[in-house]
């Protein structure tokens, strides 16, 4: 029976892989099979793992009566259906999007903001690089001598790109220049850890289905 | 002549290039190169953090992530809990994504239990899955026991040893997340690890890594899995090679063709517009 089942994933996983080749009813049918699957597996996830435990047993059971009021506001979102009582639901989403604000703004402000400005307030120079190095000559110990200037000056030249009360123009430009020239390193960066993520997924795919379905590969 | 050809060549079929890539990162599943990752930084302090650690120890452990990210994250998963294991720390795990439980608990019952011989409730415990996000991370500081009454399987937590005492995150060790996106270890380190104080340990999708790099360096992470690469080096690490291993065969034949690929595109391109301007 087990191999039925991975029989069914490894024929859908081939038949999405297909539309590369070109679009056909084979991707058409697996991508409805997704779609419809995918919805119906969060609906009930949502139900089982978040309405039954957090709201309907604590309350039915007699143990959080104050649990009614996420009830009502609950209820209240699906009037949005309604022309006439539609507005009744921006009282829930005034909840939702005021809770999340506040909980956003604690988290970014003392949780990341602080701490990293903290973080990039270094030494321009540390000398025990140097000392490092002469105890220990090696490419990357040369290196750590470079870190703490190049990191203040990339900081600095990316934070003026960024600063538009000065046209950038004479020396200043170069300033953003260098500092546009590190962003798009970065992205450059960004986007190769995309492309690795993206070939560990099709790596994880042709493992599913030459080495847990066909069995033909070690 | 030998313009048609270069001509043909700057329109190729992209076909040809999934079927490259298709053949490049398939092959190493019947030919093992058996490429031997190279420890990072991050990863190393990933590995010294647990190691240090007196055995023992409580863990908590929020594995948030899916089957789209499975690829990357399963093998990290697995190999932290192995770490986790072998060292005689103690783990408490649970998820803040719907679709992970399932994935978690055949990691859990195939390291734990079957590979490890651990007694659930007394080695380690899994709480399954609570919905809410943030609202669960900073809950979770107030009240442990409240935000999560029962564990996976329904029994109360004052039933299972390892839970007596537990309080909060006070009552941890350490936190390790391993996560795909939102909610996870951005969530953590702005909601849980400044405010509560306990250290954390990162693993992420690579997509995710120039992003949570910034909190290794600040110190707000005191270690950092990077995608498979990252699961691949700790795999060598902890001297259990795994999938991740396996998967850096695929990985690196895939870059292979996707440079020369760049470099091949780039080439046809630049003689194509000098040939059409001698013209």
């Amino acid at each position: 029976m087990e191999f039925f089942w991975i029989s069914i994933a490894g024929l859908c996983t081939v038949a999405i892989l297909s539309f590369l080749y070109s679009d056909n009813p084979l991707y058409k049918v697996a991508e409805h099979f997704f779609v419809g699957i995918a919805a119906g597996y969060v609906v009930c996830a949502e139900f089982y793992n978040v309405f039954l435990p957090n709201l309907w047993r604590p309350l039915t059971s007699g143990s959080d009566y104050w649990l009614i009021i996420p009830l009502i506001l609950g209820i209240a979102l699906f009037t949005r259906f309604s022309d006439e009582l539609g507005w009744i639901s921006r009282w829930p989403m005034s909840v939702i999007i005021g809770t999340y604000s506040g909980l956003a703004v604690i988290g970014f402000a003392s949780g990341d903001m602080v701490l990293q400005v903290q973080a990039s307030l270094i030494p321009v120079f540390e000398p025990a690089t140097i000392s490092t190095f002469s105890s220990e000559p090696s490419v990357l110990n040369f290196l750590q001598i470079f870190r703490n200037p190049l990191f203040t000056l990339g900081l600095i030249c990316v934070l003026f790109y960024f600063f538009f009360s000065v046209e950038h123009k004479g020396g200043l430009r170069h300033i953003a220049t260098t500092g546009t020239t590190l962003l798009m390193i970065g992205f450059g960066a960004g986007y190769g850890y995309t492309v690795m993520t993206r070939i560990a997924l099709l790596f994880d795919r042709f493992y599913f289905l030459f080495v847990e379905w066909l069995k033909i590969a070690a | 002549m030998a313009n048609t050809t270069l001509q043909k060549l700057e329109k190729l079929d992209r076909r040809w290039v999934f079927l490259a890539m298709a053949i490049a990162v398939a092959a190493p599943l019947f030919f093992k190169l058996g490429l031997a990752p190279k420890t990072t930084p991050p990863v190393k302090a990933f590995y010294d953090y647990i190691e240090q650690l007196p055995p023992g120890s409580r863990v908590l452990c929020s594995f948030d992530y899916d089957p789209g990210s499975k690829a990357e994250l399963n093998p990290m998963c697995v190999s932290v809990l192995r770490h986790i294991m072998l060292k005689g720390h103690k783990p408490v795990i649970l998820t803040l994504w719907s679709t992970a439980p399932a994935l978690i608990e055949r990691n859990i019952n195939e390291v734990c239990r079957d590979e490890f011989g651990k007694q659930y409730g007394v080695d380690y415990v899994y709480l399954g899955l609570k919905e809410g996000r943030e609202a669960v991370m900073v809950a979770m500081g107030k009240s442990i026991r409240s935000t999560f009454p029962t564990d996976f399987y329904g029994t109360p937590l004052d039933n299972l040893p390892l839970m007596n005492g537990v309080e909060n995150y006070s009552s941890f060790a350490l936190l390790i997340n391993v996560s795909a996106g939102y909610p996870g270890t951005k969530e953590y380190v702005q909601y849980v690890t400044s405010r509560f104080a306990i250290p954390m340990l990162s693993g992420s999708s690579a997509v995710s890594v120039p992003e949570y790099s910034a909190y290794f360096q600040s110190g707000q992470l005191r270690g950092l899995l990077t995608g498979i690469t990252g699961a691949a080096e700790y795999e060598a690490l902890i001297g259990k090679p795994g999938l991740a291993i396996t998967a850096m065969d695929g990985q690196t034949m895939g870059h292979f063709v996707i440079i020369f690929f760049i470099l091949f595109g780039n080439l046809i391109f630049f003689i194509n517009r000098r040939s059409k301007g001698r013209a």
